[in-house]
Order: C-alpha cells, then structure tokens, then sequence
C-alpha cells in the first residue's frame, strides 16, 4: 500500500524539500503500519533517501523528462500510485509541485489538501491542519477519498533522519505526445544567488532604507548568513529592487528559518506573506512600527547604523 | 477569442479574520469582499485581449447571490458578460467541477483562473479544471501573449522564470505580472452604468462529490512579545539567534 513522495530534484540531486517530504512520510508510514516508497526523475545517486527513512525508491530514468513537465510529471506520479497501491501521495508546496498536484488529484479521483502544516490530526477520518487565509488561520480539513493527496507547506515539519535499508527499482512510465504540450523555450534563474523559495534565511529590506543605492547594506548581510534577499512592494514598485524579490500576500511567500525586516513597517499584506517563517527578527527607526507585534526579536535603530554594525560581528562570529 | 475569467469572491486583505458557529465557519461580519487579487490581473489581461485582438470576456464566479457585487464589479471593469453558478463553493473540487461544465458548454479559447484565492489558499482550481477538461495548463504565468491560436508565456519558477511555449485552447493560473499594478483597472461611472444592463446569468450546479470539507478553523496561539535587544549590544541578537533560537 505505500505512501508515495515525489522527491524532487535539481540537475540529477534531491532537493532539501525532498528529504523533509521523506521525513514526514516516514511518520506517517510508522502510523498507518506501511513503508515509504519515493519516486525520482533523473537522479544521479538515490541512496541518500534511505537516510530519512524511505524503503523504496523508483527510478525514472527518461531523457525526454530532463526539464519540469507538469503534464508528464504528474503523469507519472499518477502511474507509480497506481504501481504501489498508494492510499497517500505526498507533494512539497514547492511552485512546481503546485503544478502537479491538481493533475496528480484528479487523474487519481483524490481528495487534496495543500499547505498542510504537520502530522494528520487523524488518520480516520483523515484530518490534516492547513495555512489558510494568507496564513492568518488554520484550517483543519477532512479528506474524505480513498487516496489522499496532501502538500506540505516548506519548513513546517523538518528533516528529521531515520535509517531504512533503501530497494531501488528502475520505473518505466507510459508517456504520450500530449504530455508535452508545453514546450519550454527558455529558462532563467537567478544566478550565483540563493533563491528565496529555497533559503533558510532571508534579509529583507524596506522602503526605511531610501534607494537602491543602499542595498549593499542588505545584500552584504545576506552574503554573510548564506541567505536570500527580498523587499516589500514598494520597493520593488519603485524598481530599487526586481519583482522577483517582492514578498508578501501578492509577492512571494517566504517560510524560512530565519527573516531579517529592515525598515519596514510590516503591514498586514507584508506579514501574511512571510508569517509562516519560523523566526522574525526587525530593523527599524520606529518603535511603534506594527512590525514589532510579530517579531521574535527586535531592534530599535538606524539600519544605517545598526547593519553595517552587525555585518562585522557577524563574520567575527562566523569567523570563530 | 473567447476569454473566461474565473473570478473568485475573497474577503479584502486587510480583513479581520474571525470564525462563528464554533470555529466552523469563516465570520463575515464585517468583512468587505473583493475580486480575489490574481484573478483581478487576469482579468485586466483579458480586457487588453478584448480591446488590443479582439475577445470576448466572460467572467463565472461560484457563489451565492452575496458574489453578484463582484461580478458587477467585473462588468464595470469592461467584462461582457458574467455568469454565477447558484452554490455555495465547498472545496476546490466542488469548485472545478462547476466551472468545468461551463468551460466545457462555453467553448472557450482560454480560460483564466488565478493561481490561488486568498481566502482558502487551496492553489488547486486551474489545474483541476485543467485536468477534467484534459486542456494544455500553465500554472503561476506572470505574462502571456497570443497570436492567431500560439501562445508563448511565461511562468515563475522557484528561484527564475521558465518561457513556455504551446497552442489554445489554454487553461493558466495567473498571477501578479500579467499586467503591470498601474494597470488594474478601478471601474469608472460609465462603467458602472453599463454593467447594469450587461446579462448576468445564473446556472444551477451540476452534482460534485464531498471530497475534502473544512471541519474547523483555528487562530494562531498568541505571540509572546518581541524581545528587543539594544541597538549598541548586537552580541546580545547573536547570541539569541545562536543560541535560543537556533538559526545561525
Ligand atoms: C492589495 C494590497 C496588496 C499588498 N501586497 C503587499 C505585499 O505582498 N508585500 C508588501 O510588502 N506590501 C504589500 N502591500 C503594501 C503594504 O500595505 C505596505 O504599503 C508595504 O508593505 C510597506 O512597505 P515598507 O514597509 O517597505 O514601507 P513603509 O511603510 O514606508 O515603511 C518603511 C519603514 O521603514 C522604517 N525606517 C525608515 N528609515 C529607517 C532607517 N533608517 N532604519 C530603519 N528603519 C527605517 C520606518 O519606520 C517604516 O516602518 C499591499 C497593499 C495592498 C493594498
């Protein structure tokens, strides 16, 4: 019966959100008295699954599924669920699992939940704990189909080890032309920087810090915490920064370890984008700034001052 | 091209967020509803097709009576014509199951739908609708143009954007991106007359199956205060993040 992860990858190896996925089916295998099965594409080494617990790994070895094909992906998870006799497939929140998991439901006749933070509150009925409205609120939801599709909200169960003797086993999927309707023409990443979808921690900066000729400031931070960098709306409004970096309830989310606000204010569309990051720390002139409400730790001060200050203690730190 | 707009009926962003009936039901009083942003850029996109290519621009919404304020609304916006199917949404399949049978009886060319509403953040509509329909889908595309049935788009991606390429009939979860903020357009008096007059149609639900339900809603527990660390005593923020909280 098996609980099936899709255990997402870059350039042949498993990405981070991977190993949190197994460690979370791992749980709920231990539950449902069942083993963890996880399905890789194009994976160079798979042997580092059995570190969090997964017992199978199913091999798709295609050259034709080198790139992100929604379609053809979800294709293929949906072939491997019917393989394993899977009851529960389990996604990350990840944009492209996004991508995947309507298909994957509905070719599956499942019942969804997505953003689901933690362990079921119970198995039967199956109840999941989600993020919803902008992260303002939970949502407890009942799935009531026999197979369960859930996607797991980043960051919000960790990766957690446990040692399992791994079976490997090549997977040949079925595919047909309609699986590539959407031809990919070109693909751009953000080079040479940490992504934000991806980082542990993120430095954010604000309209407090006056112009994009002061964004040394944030990014020499961010250099030094191995972190992502990002803005609020204005900012990137503005064009001080590019679009990609604005964050919040119309922007991007962010669930990271750690986010650093630096003069902003924290308005309420800025903090339902960035509320399921688990530690706040804030920047910021104004004491009054609503910022504070939310934060775990605060400074009261000058980003001018306080930045440059704590970018040399920190590599004093880091330097230990 | 004949364009549908899904169009979701959220409550606005800086919306109290309360629950009644033992935490079982989202509490609207009070609350102002809006068109769910990423459905608000799709349809400004539309409205570019319809006047820039030629289109015509339907938008649907699933709900009761209370969602017509925002169909208007849509009208207003420059929308030819609007439909609502009489239900009350219950999940997102629910949801995808309606506005399939109008895809599906409407002959749509391309159907925008937003990559998520606000209100239950399920992200799944456009890709069900998609699925049901077995139509080519894009999910979280920021920009799209059209040329005779060619569409080149492009979607986000963690860490960049992907440019895609495929054929209508098209699905997309948009968002952000498909028209610049500055663009979105706020309905003007002449609009808002004309929206009276333009056809509503109403449309009774097709069956769906119970597949999810929410059962129960919860607030976050309430945060302790902000430990604040003064602004000449940084070691002391270090130590914290080092120590206490773990995150460096
Ligand atoms: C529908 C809608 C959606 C929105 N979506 C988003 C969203 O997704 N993301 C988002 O960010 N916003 C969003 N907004 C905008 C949001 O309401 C705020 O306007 C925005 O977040 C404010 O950005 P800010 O804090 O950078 O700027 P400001 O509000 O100008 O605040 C700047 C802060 O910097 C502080 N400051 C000034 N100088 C210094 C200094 N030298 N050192 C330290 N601190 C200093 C000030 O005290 C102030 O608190 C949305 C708004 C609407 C209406």
């Amino acid at each position: 019966m098996s609980i099936l992860i899709y255990a997402e990858s870059a350039e042949g190896k498993f990405k981070k959100v991977a190993f949190e996925l197994a460690s979370y089916a791992k749980k709920i295998a231990e539950s449902l008295g069942t083993t963890v099965t996880a399905l890789a594409f194009n994976t160079t080494d798979a042997s580092e699954l059995s570190k969090y617990g997964v017992d199978k790994v199913l091999k798709v070895n295609d050259s034709k599924l080198a790139n992100f094909t929604a379609k053809a992906y979800a294709d293929v998870i949906q072939q491997a669920a019917k393989k394993e006799n899977t009851k529960v497939v389990l996604l990350s929140s990840s944009t492209n699992s996004t991508y995947l998991a309507s298909l994957v439901t509905v070719s599956l006749e499942a019942g969804y939940a997505s953003n689901v933070v933690g362990l079921p509150l119970s198995t039967s009925p199956f109840q999941v704990k989600r993020n919803a409205f902008s992260n303002k609120a939970f949502n407890i939801t009942e799935i009531s189909t026999e197979v369960k599709v859930l996607g797991l909200a980043k960051n919000s169960f960790g990766i957690i080890e446990s040692s399992s003797s791994l079976t490997e086993e090549d997977f040949t999927p079925t595919l047909s032309d309609n699986d590539f309707n959407i031809k990919i023409e070109s693909t751009e990443k953000v080079s040479g920087k940490v992504s934000i979808a991806d980082a542990d921690i993120v430095v954010s900066g604000g309209r407090g810090l006056k112009g994009p000729e002061n964004w040394g400031l944030i990014e020499d931070l961010a250099t030094v915490l191995g972190a992502a960098t990002a803005c609020s709306k204005p900012v990137s409004d503005l064009g001080w920064r590019p679009h990609g970096e604005h964050v919040g309830q119309t922007g991007k989310p962010v669930a990271a370890n750690l986010y650093i606000a630096i003069g902003i204010s924290g308005a309420i569309q800025h903090i339902a984008g960035i509320n399921s990051s688990k530690v706040k720390v804030v920047i910021n002139t104004d004491p009054e700034a609503p910022f504070f409400k939310v934060a775990d730790y605060g400074v009261v001060g000058d980003a001018f001052e306080v930045v440059p200050q704590l970018i040399e203690k920190l590599k004093a730190f880091k330097g230990q | 091209m004949k364009i549908l707009v899904c169009i979701s009926h959220v409550p606005d962003t800086t919306s109290k967020i309360n629950f009644t009936n033992n935490d079982s039901e989202f509490d609207t009083n009070g609350v102002q509803f809006v068109i769910n942003p990423n459905d608000e850029f799709g349809l400004t996109r539309a409205i570019w097709f319809q006047e820039k290519q030629g289109a015509t621009v339907t938008v649907v919404s699933v709900g009761g009576p209370e969602t017509e304020p925002t169909l208007r609304k849509a009208l207003a916006i420059g929308a030819n014509d609007a439909i609502r199917v009489n239900a009350t949404p219950t999940d997102g399949f629910f949801v995808a199951k309606q506005l399939t049978e109008i895809v599906k009886n409407g002959g749509y060319d391309l159907v925008i739908a937003g990559k998520e509403s606000l209100d239950y953040n399920g992200g799944m509509v456009p890709g069900m609708i998609a699925a049901l329909t077995n139509s080519n889908f894009i999910n979280s595309c920021t920009e799209i143009n059209i040329e005779g049935t060619n569409v080149k788009a492009v979607r986000e991606i963690d860490g960049g954007k992907e440019t895609v390429s495929t054929t209508l009939p098209l699905i997309i979860g948009g968002q952000k991106g498909l028209v610049e903020e500055k663009d979105l357009r706020i309905p003007n008096m002449r609009g808002i007359m004309t929206a009276r007059s333009k056809p509503l149609t109403i449309v009774e639900p097709t069956d769906a199956p119970t597949n999810t339900k929410a059962v129960k809603f919860e607030k976050p527990a309430p945060k302790s205060a902000v430990r604040l660390v003064a602004a000449d005593n940084l070691d002391e923020l270090i130590n914290l993040l080092h120590n206490e909280a773990k995150v460096i």
